[in-house]
């Protein structure tokens, strides 16, 4: 017997009992359609933040204190020396600018309203190296950072939330803590990151914040040093040239750094390995339910071996052999998850289809992406889970006696 | 005339739990080719068993076994399944057949497992017109009446030219006017093709009609005729 036959034969014979196979068919669309949706989501899961990096800008270097290892005692914060240092470019050729920040969360008011956002002290650098635009007003500038004086850029999140608008607001006075603060400025929208809304802060003097609102143990300490390399090639460079300044200057030994350099890199290696490790929870989820789907198979395979022990009979007293037995019972469940696995590949991607018209509809920028590679897994693997789950009732076929077979009633 | 089938001293054991029931105690003889037989017997007499070493189904638990030409006592299963395939044809009482599938195909199926993939349908169609189906050729077997679905069944037995036709009670579920037609039209294709006929019955009035009678009691044979 030919393939091409067997599969007309399975056809045939699927087709005589429609809503049983449908129902078993129905398993395996389930499991592959939840397969696909799922490394589909988990896929654009990974694109979005993916994406949401690298609009940060892929050249950023962060410099935070405190080393990797928990071991390192007496850490030396970071501080607006070691900002100087870096900025020097004869020692640190690689790096374009260098900005030294002081980080809180602080409650802002005006009128009756009142909002918490986060607080940024900062230098005039910081809107390069963040690549901040502004809709209205100007940058912070060094005429306010010697005079450390009360003025603040708003982002418009924190805007919309205080005055209902992020237009025209420059000029107003808002109070951070109690003090008054006079808006120079407001921020573009950059979107929603992911430390939270980069919209919903303000930005001040970073001697003002020092002085008055962020103090540290030490006078010129910073939280964060956010450092701008000359191009993406060069931040490899730029990281050594950083922890060798740093080293120098907080006068460690080699292994025990105590503070941290994070890339851009590194970041996106981290959520990418996240959302790896989400993509697989969930595709491994679904694939539970593609195996449910094989029992289904399994057991109706079962039955449809009791049901036709005779023509079994029959075909072996033809001449049929083991081989022709088992490949007309194979290619039955073959086919079965063959279809189910067709059908679930086209659910599937309605399903992510779907999610990504929502996500839109709530104004996220999420788009679920079905790989080609899911789709051979899924393929593959629904295949393979048809012939796997019908091995066993095949072989049962293709071992009855023929003598028992034909006498069964 | 060369004999079609040769058996020798065949025995069979079946262990029924604790018990072992011995359905033949050896049983020799020979049937030549074109021959017709019966084989009669009451039940339990071990006809079905016969039937079903003769017809290659099933293995002796001792003995030899020869038909047409070769040895067949200790062929494995797959091998046994080629012999029915080339040389046996099955008529059972109750038909047996495919009820999915239309009367060509069902009479095409002994074809599709000897491996022939050209000129089955002609076979197939030559054989149906043989038994004088030429006209209910796409019919399902529902949609034909007993005594054509016996035709069919027939047809298919001999679409592969087997050395022997194999008839388990041809007539057993036929009234006995479409009983006598099945008869003559079997005893007819005796006479044009030589094909070696084994009826196994019950009835006294179909054994009358063949040359010889094999008769069976407690799995011994009871004279032969």
């Amino acid at each position: 017997m030919t393939l091409a036959q067997a599969f007309l034969e399975a056809l045939e014979s699927l087709s005589g009992n429609k809503l049983r196979s449908g129902l078993t068919v129905l398993g395996i669309v389930i499991g592959v359609a939840s397969v696909i949706a799922m490394l589909a989501v988990g896929r654009g899961a990974e694109a979005s933040i993916t994406g949401s990096i690298s609009g940060i800008g892929t050249n950023l270097l962060f410099v935070f204190r405190g080393g990797q290892d928990e071991s390192i005692r007496n850490e030396r914060p970071i501080s607006l020396s070691d900002a100087a240092a870096i900025a020097d470019p004869f020692a640190a050729p690689s790096i374009e600018a260098v900005a030294p920040i002081l980080q809180a969360n602080r409650e802002i008011s005006y009128g009756g309203e009142r909002t918490t956002v986060e607080l940024n002290g900062a230098t005039p650098e910081y809107f390069s190296v963040q690549n901040y635009e502004l809709t209205e007003g100007e940058f912070l500038n060094e005429e306010h950072l010697l005079g450390r004086a009360s003025v603040a850029l708003i982002g418009p999140e924190a805007a919309d939330t205080l005055f209902g608008r992020h237009d025209g607001i420059t000029g107003e006075t808002i109070r951070i803590d109690g003090q008054p603060f006079r808006i120079i400025g407001v921020l573009a929208s950059k979107g929603g990151g992911m430390f939270g809304s980069q919209d919903n802060r303000v930005i001040i003097p970073f001697s003002t914040a020092q002085a008055r609102l962020i103090r540290r143990n030490t006078r010129d300490q910073v939280d964060v040093l956010l450092i701008q390399a000359v191009s993406g090639e060069a931040v490899p460079q730029a990281t050594e040239e950083i922890s060798q300044i740093l080293r120098q200057r907080h006068q460690t030994p080699i292994g025990a750094d105590d503070f941290t350099v994070f890339t851009q890199q590194d970041l996106l290696t981290t959520f990418q390995s996240i959302t790896g490790i989400l993509t697989i929870f969930l595709g491994g989820i679904a694939g539970i339910s593609l195996l449910v789907g094989g029992i289904g198979i399994m057991n109706i395979m079962l039955v449809s071996v009791t049901e036709r022990t005779r023509e079994i009979g029959l075909r072996k007293a033809l001449g049929a052999r083991r081989r022709d037995i088992l490949t007309q019972f194979l290619t039955e469940s073959s086919l079965l998850s063959l279809i189910g696995g067709i059908i679930g590949i086209i659910f599937g991607w309605l399903i992510s289809f779907a999610v990504g018209q929502i996500a839109a509809a709530n104004d996220t920028a999420f788009t679920p992406v079905v790989g080609a590679d899911a789709v051979a897994l899924a393929t593959i693997f629904s295949a393979v889970v048809g012939l796997f789950f019908g091995i066993y009732p095949a072989n049962r076929a293709a071992s009855l006696e023929p003598v028992e077979a034909l006498r069964y009633e | 005339m060369s004999n079609v089938i040769e058996a020798r001293d065949l025995r069979k054991v079946y262990q029924m739990g604790e018990v072992q029931v011995e359905a033949l105690r050896g049983v020799t003889f020979n049937i030549a080719r074109g021959e017709v037989v019966s084989i009669m017997g009451p039940s339990g007499s071990g006809k079905s068993t016969l039937m079903n070493m003769l017809g290659c189904l099933d293995h002796p638990t001792s003995g030899e076994y020869v038909l047409d030409g070769e040895p067949v006592a200790s062929l494995t299963g797959d091998q046994l399944a080629d012999i029915r395939n080339r040389k046996v044809g099955f008529v059972f009482q109750s038909f047996n057949l495919l009820s999915r599938q239309t009367a060509i195909t069902n009479v095409e199926l002994p074809l599709r497992y000897s491996g022939v993939s050209k000129g089955r349908r002609e076979r197939a169609i030559e054989a149906l017109k043989e038994v004088g189906l030429g006209d209910r050729m796409t019919h399902h077997p529902y949609e034909l009446s007993g005594g054509q679905q016996q035709r069919v069944a027939i047809a298919r037995a001999i679409v592969n030219k087997p050395a022997m036709l194999m008839a388990d009670e041809p007539t057993g579920n036929l009234d006995s006017k479409v009983g006598k037609e099945i008869m003559q039209l079997l005893l007819t294709l005796n006479k044009e093709s030589g094909t070696t006929l084994i009826i196994v019955t019950h009835d006294p009035n179909i054994a009358e009609q063949t040359q010889r009678v094999i008769r069976l009691r407690d799995g011994v044979l009871d004279g032969v005729a």
